[in-house]
């Protein structure tokens, strides 16, 4: 009787042993996928979607100003907002912005340096122009119009 | 002799760790990869440079998008769709002698368009000039929509150029040039098309 009687009751645990391997396996994905996001924006964003882009490769090339209205009306008002790096600012601190990103890159690679213009679809294109004509100035000529990629329909 | 065997480490924990990581490495980043419509700024000019030539009126296909949004080709209200078979019509019209070819001298005609060689429309697409006007307060994503379809009007030329003359796209040697950075012979194709469908796009803000 007792033979039988012995015999314990209930699932057997599961063995997690490999468990921290597939969750290293995920964790060196993102590490690899992804990259750090550098600022936090406070404009609105939602970009408009376009179909002829061109992927822009070298982070280290690329500075990004914001465009769009300030997510905290009360305390920068209304109408199109620029940001540059975590705050916002005015068209004239483009100048310094961009200065302040070449000072970082070696003199040969200035050249092929872009500046991306993530604007809001609703903002206007007034704004944009006023970046465009701090950009000439300091002679950064290269120039992204930030958006969605869209699916071609013909 | 007794031999005392190293006690095994817990790995019960490694998980939870692992899972930390993971979950911190989940919030800082972002997986968006950066995109968008290129273009390039005239440069400054010096004030005391010479008046830019004057560009023949035939040779400007003039697009202006108000501030209610609305579309303007050459005076005309048009629909965006419109956009890119007017301004494929205007480039690829080819109605007299262009600007010369690089390594070229002499003033030619443009061999390749297949237009109507209208000549009250442009000369050759390396001297047609799509002026793009906008108002103060039009909006951003109309201007990209517009920016859109004139990028697409050139593409598509130039993977019609590229499949007769290379037998495949524009587009699919320009996406093969990425993978492979290095090819010299490929670069200079891609080269050739680009300066056969140069893209003068030329944005100005109207007042």
């Amino acid at each position: 009787m007792s033979k039988f009687s012995k015999k314990k009751k209930g699932m057997p645990a599961i063995n997690t042993a490999s468990l921290p391997d597939i969750v290293f396996m995920l964790l060196f994905f993102f590490m690899v996928a992804t990259t750090m996001r550098e600022t936090s924006v406070m404009v609105t964003n939602k970009m408009p979607t376009a179909t002829e882009v061109k992927k822009l490769e070298d982070k280290r090339l690329v500075s990004t100003i914001y465009v769009g209205e300030s997510l905290d009306k009360g305390k920068d008002g209304d109408g199109d907002k620029i940001q540059l790096n975590d705050k916002i600012a005015s068209v004239s601190d483009v100048r310094n912005f961009i200065f302040a990103k070449r000072a970082d890159i070696s003199d040969d690679e200035v050249d092929y340096m872009t500046t991306l213009i993530k604007a809001d679809e609703k903002s206007s294109v007034g704004t944009i122009n006023d970046i465009k004509k701090e950009l000439r100035e300091i002679n950064a000529l290269k120039v992204t119009y930030s958006t969605n990629i869209g699916v071609e329909n013909e | 002799m007794a031999r005392r065997d190293t006690p095994e480490i817990n790995a019960g924990s490694m998980a939870d760790i692992a899972f930390l990581l993971l979950i911190f490495f989940l919030v800082t980043t972002t997986m968006d990869i950066d995109a968008g419509i290129s273009r390039r700024l005239p440069e400054k000019q010096p004030p005391n440079a010479p008046p830019p030539p004057i560009i023949k009126e035939k040779n400007v296909f003039e697009v202006f998008v108000n501030k209610n949004d609305d579309l303007l080709i050459e005076n005309e209200y048009h629909k965006i769709k419109d956009i890119k078979q007017m301004a494929m019509d205007f480039i690829d019209n080819g109605g007299g002698l262009g600007n010369p070819m690089p390594n070229e001298t002499e003033k030619k005609e443009c061999t390749w368009c297949k237009g109507a060689k209208d000549p009250t429309s442009s000369d050759h697409p390396n001297k047609a000039v799509i002026l793009l006007k906008t108002d103060r307060s039009t909006q951003y994503g109309t201007f990209i929509q517009v920016q859109n379809e004139l990028g697409r009007a050139y593409t598509t030329l130039r993977n019609q150029l590229a499949k007769e003359m290379y037998g495949e796209t524009y587009t699919e040697m320009v996406n093969k040039l990425s993978k492979d950075k290095g090819n010299e012979s490929l670069k200079t194709k891609i080269d050739a098309i680009k300066s056969m469908y140069p893209e003068i796009i030329s944005e100005q803000e109207a007042n």
